[in-house]
């Protein structure tokens, strides 16, 4: 059961989004046009959305316990080469990092012709804990805009570009 | 930990790595560092101390002795991504956080075109997409111009400029008038991705049966089969042959060989003969002899 309900409802200005429960982390969805001709039905859109949200909690347990295999579920090709990498260099330094998403702010950007990519943007709010060794190092509330480009799987869409890039 | 006991500096040692830094608390950082780029980073102060580099992409630690430099060798960062830089000593703990960027020099296209097999001459059939990335895989948002291109063996070209958004940029050809393996390329300068879009005839066009007796029998044969275009239809291409009269109705199915499809049906005064070729109609015969 994912943390996130995401509530979309097609406004003129912008998707009212939300969540949650205890520990549910606010989602918002800008109704910007989608680049590319094709049209992107609101189920697809909500499943393209739903899935992103669920790769951010792989994302978390995978850098948190460095546990690689939990990125397979939900991330494909460079992102999940990348953030194993990462998993491995923190092991290797008896490092982990705690990520935790604090806010979402998406804008789905490309629908590509073919329908086998979705390009993304996400104004994510987050916190990032370093742990030592287990000793907490520092605590940080950061903030960035990713890039991510989800593509078709067998039943569900997986993160193949995770970036975030400055804004 | 107090901004006087400590200041980090984190400064580019190549001018590609930072153009321009940024001061928060006790840090000053770049803003940006190419990816893969060589940096340095400076602290003041006296005493040990461990500085840790966190991103989704990447993680480096390293042992330091304040007021010294640590310097970061080419390939130590090549993930973009929003880094955050933590010094930490036995008194107090420092950080800030700072972007690795792309190179901005392309030199991975990932291109998809589709589909890879069409029929001639449809508007806007043929769509081609791309992402833009440098050479660690490092998606390039800055605003690039792709240049589209179809070409058919015949040596006519369709073009098209295209500015990336975000990374990506797509684009919509019209497969051609000739069929053939035709070539759909992404270039941006030197640098291209080329994929094969095989145009086959479309529906027959102009189907036109001879009919020629032969004892009691009829010989039918179809002139060469082709589009409206003039390609030929391929070999194995199902053409039906109807004979009616006096309401029965027999049907012959004939596969193209050479182009032409030929049959034998049974002489019926007063029949009528016609030709098809799935939805498309030929010309109909009426036999009176």
């Amino acid at each position: 059961m994912t943390r996130f309900q995401l509530l979309l409802g097609i406004g003129t200005g912008l998707l009212a989004a939300s969540t949650l429960r205890a520990a549910e982390v606010p989602v918002r969805v800008e109704a910007a046009p989608v680049a590319g001709p094709r049209t992107l039905e609101q189920q697809s859109k909500e499943a393209v959305i739903r899935d992103y949200l669920r790769a951010w909690e792989s994302f978390r347990g995978a850098l948190e316990h460095n546990r690689p295999e939990l990125l397979a579920a939900d991330f494909v090709g460079t992102a999940r080469d990348t953030l194993a990498n990462t998993v491995q260099q923190q092991a290797q330094l008896g490092m982990h990092t705690r990520y935790q998403d604090l806010s979402h702010d998406l804008q789905i950007l490309f629908y590509s012709p073919d329908g086998l990519s979705i390009e993304l943007a996400d104004k994510v709010d987050y916190e990032v804990q370093v742990v030592d060794h287990d000793k907490v190092i520092t605590t940080q509330r950061e903030s960035s805009r990713y890039l991510v480009v989800l593509t078709p799987a067998e039943v569900r869409w997986k993160v193949r570009i995770f970036q975030s890039v400055p804004e | 930990m107090t901004s006087r006991t400590l200041w980090l500096v984190v400064s580019a040692t190549l001018a590609a790595a930072n153009v321009a830094s940024a001061q928060s608390g006790h840090l000053t950082l770049p803003r940006t560092v190419e990816a893969a780029s060589a940096f340095s980073i400076e602290s003041s102060g006296s005493g040990n101390a461990t500085l840790f580099i966190v991103g989704p992409g990447e993680v480096l630690k390293r042992d330091l002795q304040l007021g010294e430099t640590a310097s970061f060798a080419p390939g130590s960062l090549s993930h973009a991504g929003h880094y955050l830089a933590v010094l930490r000593s036995d008194s107090f703990t420092d950080s800030d956080s700072f972007d690795v960027v792309p190179t901005g020099k392309p030199a991975n296209l990932s291109f998809l075109a589709k589909p890879s097999r069409l029929p001639v001459e449809l508007h806007n059939a043929i769509t081609g997409a791309v992402y833009v990335f440098d050479a660690f895989h490092n998606l390039i948002a800055a605003p690039t111009q792709v240049a589209f291109e179809l070409s058919n063996p015949a040596g006519t070209m369709q073009q098209r400029t295209v500015t990336t958004r975000d990374g990506a940029a797509w684009t919509a050809m019209d497969s051609t008038a000739q069929q053939g393996a035709d070539k759909f390329t992404a270039r941006i300068g030197a640098l291209s991705s080329t994929r094969i879009v095989a145009q086959v005839p479309g529906d027959p066009c102009a189907l036109k049966m001879n009919v020629h007796p032969d004892g009691g029998k009829l010989e039918l044969t179809t002139d060469p089969v082709r589009d409206c275009n003039g390609n030929a239809i391929p070999d194995g291409t199902v053409v039906t042959f109807t004979e009616r009269y006096g309401g029965t109705q027999s049907t012959v199915d004939a596969p193209l060989k050479r182009g032409v499809a030929a049959a034998t049906m049974q002489v019926h005064p007063g029949a009528t003969l016609s030709v098809a070729s799935g939805v498309v109609m030929g010309n109909q015969i009426g036999w009176a002899k």
